[in-house]
């Protein structure tokens, strides 16, 4: 109850200073147009549009996830919530709001990329749920504790991408790999493989994170 | 009653090479008023941030007892009030609005009666629904000392309360002091002279830096 509580105040003070929406929103329609532009007339091979997929989701991840953390740091509000509540309910907090926001972003992107261009056409549309729900997951886990230990450096624009790049190529790498195969119309069975990375991918993160959060958080 | 001690045991605190302090021990007992002095950068925050388990001793022990018993630190947020001039509040809500928030996330209900007489008692009552980003800085020292209150701590800290208090804010506090330290602990770290003459026992900073 108490990480609701701090997730319905995150919510509350975004809906009111629109510090992350505004930045995701802007993100996904800016590299959706580049893309189109960049494409023009020609029709690009749906293995390259699988591909392209997850790297608007990335870099959009880049631009907003990280803000849950950045935005106490940046405000200096980080230390009422450490007089308020134990390093565990922040955490719970913050990454319930990464799942919400991680969610609502790339099933935007998602609608926005299949009607957008015509090669994304998923054979296989409950794999592609299956492995697109696996992989929002460890993506909210993964961005929550890098937000958490780059909101206390200094140059905290340029370390979360370079940070997150090798914790997140894993991830990224199977999820593409994953989307291909839906696109293919391959079946569970011999997907099952890539499905096992990615949900081992988001055990093995969430308990790292869980572990490391109270070192992280009191300085 | 409820009984808290504070025990403080050999902490040093640096940061890298450069040494903060050392070797500070004391050990206070509820119903006191115990104060931190010290020139600038001696580490008057410094200590209350270790105090109030926002950082770690870099050796030492520090040990919170409620009761008899030593309190999770987990659980200390619950015990202790801080008011000082680094904590910030959300511009973006009310004052109502953080203090709501702030029971919430702390697992408590939300106790309208004290609040809206510690409210009165700090002249908020009247602002309680105006965004915090409206307010003076006076205002927002007032409001972090309903902040600091609200979920009655036994251990309250005060890094330089009077700073942005007028002359009737700072009567106020210094009613509240003696009115808190009848039953609770109160540390105050600051360089005024009319704060300090609250403490029965003060520190000065300077004297350990060895």
């Amino acid at each position: 109850m108490k990480s609701y509580a701090l997730f319905k105040k995150d919510i509350s003070s975004e809906l009111r200073t629109r510090y992350a929406i505004n930045a995701l929103a802007m993100f996904i329609i800016v590299t959706l147009s580049i893309i189109l532009f960049s494409i023009g007339n020609e029709r690009i091979s749906s293995s390259l549009t699988g591909g392209l997929f997850w790297v608007i989701i990335f870099f959009t991840s880049m631009s907003g996830l990280s803000r849950v953390f950045v935005s106490e740091e940046e405000r200096g509000t980080s230390l009422t919530l450490q007089l308020i509540a134990a390093p565990s309910t922040v955490f719970s907090g913050k990454l319930l709001f990464n799942l919400i926001l991680v969610f609502a972003m790339n099933t935007v992107i998602a609608i926005l990329y299949s009607a957008l261009f015509n090669t994304f056409v998923l054979k296989n549309f409950a794999l592609f749920l299956t492995s697109f729900i696996l992989s929002n997951i460890g993506l909210a886990f993964a961005s929550t504790i890098i937000a958490a230990i780059i909101s206390k450096a200094g140059a905290k624009g340029t370390l979360y991408p370079v940070l997150s790049f090798p914790i997140l190529l894993p991830l990224i790498l199977t999820s593409v790999q994953l989307t291909l195969f839906a696109m293919d119309g391959t079946s569970f069975e011999t997907a099952k493989f890539e499905l096992a990375i990615v949900g081992c991918y988001d055990v093995i993160i969430f308990t790292v994170s869980y572990l490391l959060f109270d070192f992280i958080w009191k300085e | 009653m409820i009984e808290y001690s504070l025990t403080v045991e050999s902490i040093n605190k640096t940061f890298g090479r450069r040494l903060i302090f050392s070797g500070i021990n004391f050990k206070l007992d509820s119903s006191t008023i115990f104060g931190i002095s010290g020139p600038n950068g001696s580490g008057k925050s410094t200590l209350v941030k270790i105090i109030a388990n926002i950082i770690s001793p870099s050796s030492g022990k520090l040990v919170h007892n409620l009761n008899g018993t030593e309190i999770k630190p987990e659980k200390l947020h619950n015990h202790i009030g801080l008011v000082s001039p680094y904590l910030v509040l959300y511009d973006e809500f009310s004052a109502y609005e953080n203090l709501n928030y702030f029971s919430e996330i702390r697992g408590i209900s939300f106790d309208k009666e004290k609040v809206d007489k510690l409210l009165n008692k700090f002249l908020l009552y009247n602002r309680k629904d105006d965004l915090v980003k409206t307010y003076s800085s006076g205002m927002k020292q007032r409001l972090k000392f309903i902040f600091a209150l609200m979920h009655s701590p036994q251990l309250i800290i005060l890094d330089e309360p009077t700073s942005n208090l007028d002359d009737e804010g700072k009567e106020v506090v210094y009613e509240l002091v003696k009115k808190e330290a009848e039953k609770n602990i109160v540390i105050i770290a600051s360089n005024e002279k009319t704060d300090l003459s609250l403490c029965s026992e003060t520190i000065d900073l300077k004297n350990y830096k060895k």
